[in-house]
């Protein structure tokens, strides 16, 4: 009999298009949450080859700080396009004109957490029943215990200690009405699994993952990118730098790191020689122990 | 590269988070800036040396109470395997924990304390895996350091596992092995402290155990999950029926029945995106396409026309209860199998186990947050299915509480 064995890659691929169709049987009105950075670009290229030759039978959603990087928005709406999907954009500035919340004061302020807010009202305001996130259990500790299908309640809290227990590829997603799910088609990726699927598909990917010389400065041990929404304060000095973003998020707390990697390869041979974890250059999630946890529960993606 | 999934089982305080932590280390899995955080937390918990436990207890009451609540998931790799473990927690009300990680798991390991022996939680542990038919089984003698490094010990140990262990039926493989989790011996390379043991070390063993034969590549099935109807120009007439092939290996022009409308029909051709394919086998997911149009939807099972699964309304299953909430005599459940759901009557229970003695306790009705025993249920519509020892895939199910709809027991088919 020939050896029926599938690669590391083709096992993780397999099992991320059985959780994104079976999401798209499960719930009565699914959205992906896109975010322009790679985990979720792989998990969007995931979906279409899931429904191909049809086209994904959801919309990508953006919860939009309104502190992108350019970069990053051009390349949504490239990305997008050739997908031939349909996006949805929903503001944190919105929110914020709205007086639904209120911007963060002080030198460390960020959007990163305000996006919860515009995140459950966009879900609420479009009745979506389960949202697709790009987030893997490799990642952060909280996320270790994250399932495929995550439980929110309908004031869209996780509630870690009480989930319902994941066995075979048998997923849960019975709820109640205002109740939703989060998916993560991804959780069995790893950062290094992430990047040798996307070289292995080239897929192309935002300029910013790769090496390219910007104006820096360190802050609280994190090398930020100078941008329109962050005030370089006194003591603070401006450098120009060799450097890339290994994740991409929010501009005012995603740090770039310094590398000379300017291709997949180069990334991957870094990545597999690097002694920190990607989100060690996130200020957002070391503001305390449990900073991702507790953002989780109250609805974070 | 392919993935080897395992998990850990053992009381507390054996080495489970030692050992992993051990494991993640070795094979540089763990980064600079966790092992600070780790560091920082232990220092400020005041614990006397670096508590790698917390590299997998995340949660915050986990960390504050000290103890594994929930399934972690933790990764590695080496240039051979990606390895995925499920860390389940080794107290005694968390059989339903170790039952869920066992489920995807290809090998368990078991961990003994050699100043303690085989004890009771020791053999819980490896009847659950049998029950989950876990393959192979690591039982791992861990603080050999602690015992001088004796190998009579380590024997006695051995001993009398085995002569427990002839009591399970289905574990394929077991393989014990000395190690010291603290101090790194047979860990990841074989220790000059216990030169008489002649086996491989644990890493090595991980790294090349086979794990081919975890699918059933005989039978086969593929429970529709979805159809696909671009309804574009370009593929107006094109309904692929896709799913995750459960079992076997479908090949164009295969005699294929669709159940449970027993229509037949052949498989033209199996698409991806990046073009055909000349066969597709188990775990993965495709889209095939028939030679006649017929209905097919989500919940059917397509199968080799000379092969056929078992069809009843009627099956005998093992479970586990996990809910807080005990089984309503004779409840009404929603049963979800494959890609199919339906509403389930748990007609008798005939016995429940007790998983320390593996004695059969018949007279009870119900079943407690934990318990596992053999029950017979009655479902809606007939389930299209295997026996679970033939098929981990449609063989099992998870049984649903109605009204609160959390998952409450998980079975497997007789
Ligand atoms: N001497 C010795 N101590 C060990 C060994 N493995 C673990 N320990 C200690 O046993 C205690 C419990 O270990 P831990 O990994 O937390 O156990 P768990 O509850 O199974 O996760 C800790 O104090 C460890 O340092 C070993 O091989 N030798
Ligand atoms: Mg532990």
């Amino acid at each position: 009999m020939p050896d029926y064995n599938l690669s590391h890659l083709d096992q993780l691929e397999a099992e991320a298009i059985y959780v994104l169709r079976e999401t798209a049987a499960q719930f009565r009105k699914p959205a992906l949450l896109f975010s322009g950075g790679k985990d979720s670009i792989v998990m969007a290229h995931l979906a279409r080859k899931a429904f191909w030759p049809a086209k994904m039978p959801f919309p990508l959603v953006h919860i939009d700080t309104g502190h992108n990087f350019p970069e990053t928005i051009a390349y949504r709406d490239e990305f997008v396009a050739a997908l031939g999907a349909e996006l949805l954009v929903g503001s944190v500035q919105e929110s914020i004109d709205a007086g639904d919340v209120a911007e963060e004061k002080g030198v460390n302020a960020s959007r990163n957490k305000l996006q919860t807010v515009t995140l459950l009202a966009t879900i609420e305001a479009h009745r979506y029943d389960a949202c697709l996130g790009g987030g893997r259990r490799d990642e952060e500790k909280a996320r270790a215990k994250e399932r495929f299908f995550s439980h929110r309640d309908e004031f869209g809290q996780w509630d870690p200690k009480n989930q319902r227990p994941e066995l075979w590829n048998l997923f849960n997603g019975r709820r109640h009405e205002g109740e939703h799910f989060r998916v993560f088609p991804l959780s069995n990726f790893t950062e290094m699994d992430v990047w040798l699927y996307i070289q292995r598909e080239e897929i192309p990917l935002p300029s910013l993952y790769f090496a390219h010389e910007r104006d820096v400065f360190a802050r609280n041990g994190s090398l930020l990118a100078v941008t329109d929404f962050v005030t370089v304060q006194p003591g603070e000095t401006v450098e120009r730098k060799l450097v890339r973003f290994r994740t991409i998020g929010d501009a005012t707390c995603t740090g770039a790191v310094e590398s000379a990697a300017r291709t997949i390869e180069e990334i991957i041979e870094e990545v597999a020689a690097s002694r920190q974890t990607e989100r060690g250059t996130r200020a957002d999630d070391r503001r305390s122990e449990t900073a991702m946890e507790d953002r989780k529960r109250e609805g974070y993606f | 590269m392919d993935i080897l999934r395992f998990t850990t089982a053992g009381s507390v305080d054996d080495g489970k988070s030692t050992l992993i932590g051990r494991l993640l280390y070795d094979s540089k899995s763990i980064f600079e800036d966790q092992l600070a955080a780790v560091e920082e937390s232990s220092r400020r918990r005041g614990d006397a040396v670096v508590n790698l436990a917390l590299l997998t207890d995340g949660l915050k009451a986990e960390r504050e109470q000290g103890i594994t609540i929930d399934v972690a998931y933790r990764y590695f790799a080496t240039p051979r395997r990606k390895f995925i473990i499920a860390d389940t927690p080794g107290h005694i009300q968390y059989t339903r924990n170790m039952v869920t990680g066992a489920s995807t798991a290809n090998l368990a390991i078991i961990l003994v304390d050699a100043r303690k022996g085989v004890i009771e939680q020791t053999k819980r542990h490896s009847f659950i895996a049998d029950l989950l038919r876990i393959q192979h089984v690591v039982v791992a003698v861990n603080k050999m350091d602690l015992v001088d490094y004796d190998q009579a010990v380590y024997d006695g140990i051995v001993e009398e596992y085995k002569a427990f262990a002839s009591r399970l039926d289905n574990l394929v493989e077991i393989l014990t092995i000395p190690i010291s989790a603290l101090n790194g011996d047979n860990v990841v390379d074989k220790s000059d402290r216990m030169p008489w043991y002649q086996g491989p070390s644990l890493l090595y063993h991980l790294e090349t155990v086979y794990v081919g034969g975890e699918h059933n590549h005989v039978d086969a099935r593929l429970p529709v999950q979805w159809v696909i109807r671009p309804q574009s120009n370009e593929w107006h007439d094109f309904r692929g029926y896709t799913g995750r092939v459960a079992g076997g290996v479908f090949k164009p022009g295969d005699d294929v029945t669709i159940l449970p409308s027993g229509f037949t029909t052949q498989v033209k051709e199996i698409h991806t995106d990046a073009g055909l394919l000349p066969e597709a086998f188990a775990p993965q997911s495709v889209t095939l396409t028939f030679a006649n149009e017929i209905d097919i939807s989500r919940g059917d099972m397509i199968v080799k026309a000379n092969n056929p699964p078992l069809v009843s309304q009627d099956i005998e299953a093992m479970i586990c209860w996990f809910s807080q909430t005990p089984m309503a005599e004779r409840g009404k459940y929603v049963l979800r199998h494959t890609t199919r759901e339906t509403q389930a009557a748990i007609q008798h229970v005939r016995y429940l186990v007790d998983i320390d003695t593996l004695h059969k306790v018949e007279g009870g009705r119900s079943f407690a947050m934990n318990d596992i025993g053999r029950v017979g249920i009655r479902t809606a519509v007939p389930l299209i299915h295997d026996a679970y020892r033939r098929n981990r895939i449609t063989g099992s199910f998870i049984l649903i509480h109605p009204g609160s709809n959390e998952t409450v027991a998980a079975g497997m088919i007789l």
